[in-house]
């Protein structure tokens, strides 16, 4: 049954895809590592972690496409679990700095020492084990989505009031990790990293094997969520996206529908969260800034919602253009970013790989035109009685 | 201390216009003030006594500013004069005209020395021309001093000035005064301590509370028990004002919320949209208040106390056709996609904030109170302040106006009926694209108000919209849709539940007590409420 | 009332206000195992709401509605109404346009409704030959890998019949299956479901009377929430209230 389901996920397309993401995890660590300096086909040493970045993004993005353009849930408080996952990663690595600390403290990191506390919070213990404190990227995320979800799927809160308390959430959250006593270093985060499995966080080595694990990453998360849609169950997500009620009346559980969808696509952001955090070296609360959440959804609409390819693309397109423009014409880069929101809303409802698909049927007229999936199924405006 | 000089001046000048007191000629009394400079402490208290004997009131300042140590000579004439910086610097002016002397200079004063002795004499002296004065307004804050320093020295002068005095609520004030140095006074009998304790409890207050506590330490044994009930007595007072203060810090938090939420509210009612640039509407508001500052400023400064009402209908207008602008151009092609719909504005609200950034700089603005906005008054144990006030009245005011147009107009009544079934009042020959257009530039116009108030309270930025945007959904996903009373209650629920978790959870905390709070109350009422209720044809 | 056991749907005393507004008062109607019931009446008189109460997408304020005699349908929600055998087609038809014809029928057909089973389940041989009979019963194994958004109203209606047909259910509510069709096809839908009225319980909404009539089943007639008159068809329209109220003259 389950080899079955595994086959069936990949389709074509998403054999390509996976194929694409391997060869990137090696060719480029190989050519930064391999190629002498100088060579033109070799990547800095600045790119690396760069690019690892951008895959980390195309998986939050991969990860919010599954909830928003399969099942119809706008979340706009992605960037917590995506945070929540990257701060699971810090306390493993603050951990690893020992006394290398500027107070030198073997257990307690630098900032808890500052703060004269004596000793380590429960919910850091354990996290100086790697695979403790990567059980907890999945489990943590994946926990807090569960009960979110829970709570909000079974009274049925839909369309824009969901997306506004899942802002609510994250905004909560981000409040929550500003204060000190919270015990994940307040406003500053946590930084400084030295060590991940014992090698150093700086080494050109250890920066192309975590690209490489962003790379593989992305590739399983691309094989998880194709295995999901291509099934019957995601054929009950998109059914849910289009006629929540109408499932209903199926049969169907549509809050476990929900459910799953969002906790499995909270375990993702965890993930890419986790993957982030080495690669730039620091972790703090502005990362549970609900505009970033938000920034998340235009990625993966920019790209293309709805398809596995689409959020991938806009992930990677929207950052590197971020990190273009914010170098060329900083003050330039939010009016753009805000022409982005409005211009993909308005002319490009399917994104990128929609107007490619669009292209194609222009061309063969012979495919047959899918027809545009409605994403909103209830309307907000209640109605009077019959 | 200067300004408390210049005060009492004031004061006195207008005693001056009353019918006459004892008042000498100012020669006569200049004669009298400068005595005070030559000879020995002995010559000066002689000195002091006559002034009192003369019983003008401008002597009042003179003296006071002796006590002080601040009073100087000039060497030269012997002339007692006034300087308007401490130690002797500063412009010289005449102590009883209060005219500039220019001719002398600051090097040729001298200080009119006081010792221990003569404080003591002064204190007295101006106690009893203040006191006895036939000033009205002179002896209530020289009574309320005597309460303030409760010196038992003062004791027999205040009975004296008791004694006499006719006003009952100067009256009151040398009650309570005397009560509270009956207290501290280690001399008085059980008698009179035991009868000072309920005058003092009426006092009220914590200085009060103070007063008693401090009085329990050293008071007979017998009294102590009144005592006791009587600080626990105030402190039920004062635990009751304390909740008023929080219902009133949660009023006027609420009434900001309202502002702010409101027009969100109808939006979102009416079109079932979500403007995500609603903040940014605000945030025009608070910028036109500071532009039509910026140039009353500079062309008309006698017109700063009208700026708000300048501002007001500017900041409406400008956000309202900023408003319709959005709807024509953006919203009317996402309708029947409300995620969309908050993508698009999210990424204009973006746009806007940007664009001011780049027009005013991202540097803080202060907008200034109008006069009639600033300071604070009390009201029993409550302190007040008038721009917040002034806030409540104004939110109360516009929400009462948008009942009257959502009842009484005809766009009020095509905009309830699209809220209620848009197909049906389409069919009924209502333009639903000129009722969305309007209810959007109704919204944009109101956060423009909101704005204006907003500008008063805080520091307008460009990013002032974002501060607020997170707390307006709450009020309207609280609240509810369709029904603008779900907003005010929500608005004022939330804001008041907020100031009283604050005390114990601090601010951070409280404000996250009360989100979880909001996203377990969905769960209950997921459509807020005061949501619509009916069969729903959505399938 | 008549005993509830030995009956497939039981409504006794039914009523639900909307705001003040009583969409249905007082309803009581039994449908007894494979035995089909036409329920004609006006606009506004409670058709649709009746449906939405049956199917838990409504809570009525008063009366009983059970299933099979003996389940409380009041405290189920629509899925678990939906797996006891109670299955719907809507006044307007709702399918799931995004989807092709055929995996329409793949989510309606009866097979374990949990997130696990769905997410491994694949159709076997005997499944796929039950999806191909009931697309050859609505005539439309030749659209099967048609995207459902693509077809036309009335295939739209067979469609959902189609789908109504896979969940196998012991009740059927079909709200208005002949708007949008041929006349031709009107009559095979009676023929169709008068079919399916031998073996389960069928309830039908419907204002087209020549349809109704090719049913001959036992007919009421609905008023503002409240049953006008019941009978056969000749019956009921032969009742001068039902003229009056709403057949008209």
């Amino acid at each position: 049954m389950i080899t079955q389901a595994l086959f069936r996920a990949l389709d074509r397309k998403a054999i390509w895809l996976v194929a694409i993401l391997l060869l990137v995890a090696i060719a480029v660590p190989a050519s930064n590592l391999l190629l002498p300096d100088g060579n033109p086909l070799r990547l800095p040493n600045y790119a690396v972690p760069l690019f690892g970045k951008y895959l980390t993004y195309a998986m939050l993005a991969l990860a919010l496409d599954l909830v928003w353009g399969y099942c119809g849930i706008l979340s706009l408080g992605h960037g917590a679990f995506f945070a929540i996952g990257g701060y699971a990663m810090g306390m493993y690595l603050m951990r690893q700095i020992g006394t290398r600390g500027v107070y030198a403290n073997p257990t307690l990191p630098d900032f808890m020492v500052f703060l004269n506390w004596k000793e380590l919070p429960w919910y850091w213990l354990g996290m100086d084990n790697f695979w403790f404190a990567m059980v907890m990227v999945v489990l943590v995320p994946g926990l807090l989505a569960f009960v979110f979800g829970f709570l909000a799927f079974r009274s049925r809160v839909t369309g824009v009031y969901l997306s506004i308390i899942t802002q609510a959430m994250t905004y909560a959250l981000l409040l929550a990790f500003f204060r000190n006593d919270m015990g994940f270093g307040g406003n500053n985060g946590l930084t400084d990293f030295k060590d991940i499995l014992g090698q150093s966080i700086s080494a050109p080595a250890t920066r192309a094997a975590l690209f490489a694990a962003s790379a593989i990453a992305l590739a399983l998360a691309v094989l998880a969520c194709s295995l999901i849609v291509n099934s019957k169950l995601g054929k009950v997500m998109v059914a849910v996206r289009d006629a929540e009620s109408r499932t209903r009346f199926l049969g169907y559980r549509v809050e476990y529908v929900k459910l799953f969808a969002f906790v499995v696509s909270a375990i993702i952001a965890g993930i890419a969260g986790a993957l982030y955090v080495p690669q730039v070296g620091i972790i703090n609360p502005s990362e549970f800034e609900p505009a970033n959440s938000i920034e998340v959804v235009i990625w993966t609409a920019v790209g293309g919602r709805g398809t596995i390819i689409g959020p991938i693309i806009g992930g990677i397109l929207v950052n590197v253009g971020k990190s273009y423009f914010t170098g060329a014409f900083p003050e330039y880069w939010l009016f753009a970013l805000g022409a982005l929101f409005v211009v993909t809303t308005l002319f490009l409802p399917k994104g990128i790989v929609g107007l490619i698909g669009q292209y194609r049927a222009a061309t063969t007229r012979r495919e047959q035109h899918a027809p545009t999936p409605r994403t909103v199924d209830a309307e907000p405006q209640p109605r009077p009685a019959e | 201390m200067t300004f408390i000089r210049y005060f009492i001046i004031t004061l006195m000048l207008l005693g001056a216009a009353l019918p006459a007191h004892a008042q000498l000629a100012d020669t006569e009394l200049a004669a009298l003030v400068d005595a005070l400079a030559p000879g020995s402490f002995k010559d000066r208290e002689a000195a002091i006594g006559n002034l009192v004997a003369s019983g003008d009131q401008r002597a009042v300042p003179v003296l006071e500013t002796l006590l002080e140590g601040e009073l100087y000579f000039d060497e030269a004439s012997g002339k007692v004069v006034f300087t308007s910086a401490p130690s002797g610097k500063g412009a010289i002016a005449d102590p009883i005209t209060g005219a500039d002397l220019p001719d002398l200079a600051e090097g040729g004063l001298e200080k009119v020395k006081v010792n221990n002795n003569l404080r003591r004499v002064l204190r007295t002296a101006i106690g009893q021309m203040t006191l006895l004065s036939p000033i009205r307004d002179m002896r209530l804050s020289a009574a309320q001093s005597i309460l303030r320093d409760a010196d038992p020295a003062q004791l027999d002068l205040l009975d004296t000035a008791l004694a006499a005095e006719a006003d009952p609520a100067i009256g009151r004030v040398m009650d309570q005064a005397r009560a509270v140095i009956m207290l501290k006074s280690p001399d008085a009998s059980v008698e009179d301590k035991a009868a000072a304790v309920p005058v003092v409890q009426a006092i009220g207050g914590r200085d009060a509370l103070n007063t008693l506590t401090a009085a329990l330490a050293t008071a007979p044994a017998e009294i102590q028990p009144a005592i006791n009930q009587a600080i626990e007595g105030l402190a039920r007072d004062r635990a009751a004002w304390d909740v008023a203060q929080n219902v009133w810090f949660g009023i006027s938090l609420g009434s900001v919320l309202l502002l702010a939420a409101i027009g969100l509210a109808i939006t979102f009612g009416v079109m079932g949209v979500i403007n995500m640039a609603h903040g940014e509407m605000v945030m025009l508001g608070a910028y036109t208040t500071f532009v039509v500052q910026e140039i009353i400023r500079q062309n008309y400064p006698g017109l700063f106390d009208w700026s708000l009402a300048i501002a007001l209908p500017l900041a409406f207008l400008v956000t309202g056709l900023v408003g319709v602008a959005i709807e024509r151009g953006i919203i009317r092609f996402l309708y029947g996609r409300p995620l969309e719909t908050l993508l698009a504005t999210w990424g204009l609200s973006l746009i806007i904030q940007q664009a001011v950034q780049r027009i005013f700089t991202a540097n803080i603005r202060e907008v200034g109170n109008p006069s009639w906005m600033s300071g604070s008054f009390e009201l029993g144990g409550l302190a007040i302040t008038w721009n917040r006030f002034y806030i409540v009245i104004f939110a109360a005011l516009v929400f009462a106006a948008l009942l009257l147009v959502l009842k009484y107009t005809a766009i009020g009544l095509h905009m309830r009926a699209v809220t209620q079934n848009r197909r049906m009042a389409s069919a009924m020959g209502i333009r639903t694209p000129l009722v969305d257009a309007m209810t959007f530039g109704l919204g944009s116009g109101i956060a423009g108000l909101a704005g204006v108030a907003l500008s008063q309270i805080g520091n307008v930025s460009p990013n002032l919209g974002q501060g607020y945007i997170i707390d307006s959904f709450m009020v309207v996903v609280f609240g509810g849709v369709g029904n603008l009373w779900g907003t005010f209650v929500g608005a004022l629920t939330l804001g008041i539940a907020n100031k009283f978790i604050e005390p114990y959870a601090g601010a951070v905390l409280g404000k996250i007590i009360i989100l979880v709070l909001i996203i377990l109350f969905i769960q209950r009422r997921p459509r807020g409420l005061f949501a619509l209720k009916g069969r729903s044809v959505e399938a | 009332m008549t005993d509830k056991t030995g009956t497939m749907l039981y409504l006794d005393g039914v009523s639900v206000a909307f705001d003040g507004f009583k969409a249905i008062n007082n309803l009581s109607i039994i449908v007894h195992p494979a035995e089909m019931l036409a329920i004609i009446g006006p606009n506004g008189a409670g058709k649709t709401t009746m449906m939405d109460i049956i199917t838990g997408k409504t809570r009525p304020d008063d009366g009983q509605v059970l299933f099979d005699g003996r389940t409380d349908l009041t405290k189920l929600d629509e899925a678990a109404i939906a797996n006891l055998g109670i299955g719907r087609k809507f006044q307007k038809p709702t399918v799931f346009e995004s989807h092709t014809v055929w995996d329409n029928i793949e989510m309606a057909l009866k097979k374990p409704r949990g997130v696990f089973s769905a997410l491994f389940y694949t159709a076997d041989a005997a499944d796929i030959a039950r999806i191909e009979e009931i697309l050859e019963t609505v005539r439309l194994l030749g659209r099967k890998d048609d995207y459902a958004a693509n077809l036309s109203h009335g295939q739209k209606q067979w469609l959902e019949i189609g789908m109504l047909l896979a969940q196998d259910p012991k009740l059927l509510l079909v709200d208005e299956p002949v708007a949008g069709m041929t006349d031709a096809e009107t009559v095979e839908t009676a023929k169709l479901l008068k079919q399916i009225a031998k073996t389960r319980s069928v309830v039908v909404v419907e204002h087209d009377m020549s349809f109704v009539r090719e049913l001959g089943s036992r007919v009421t007639c609905l008023a503002e929430g409240a049953v006008l008159a019941e009978g056969s068809l000749d019956q009921v329209s032969a009742n001068p209230v039902v003229i009056e109220r709403y057949l008209g003259r």
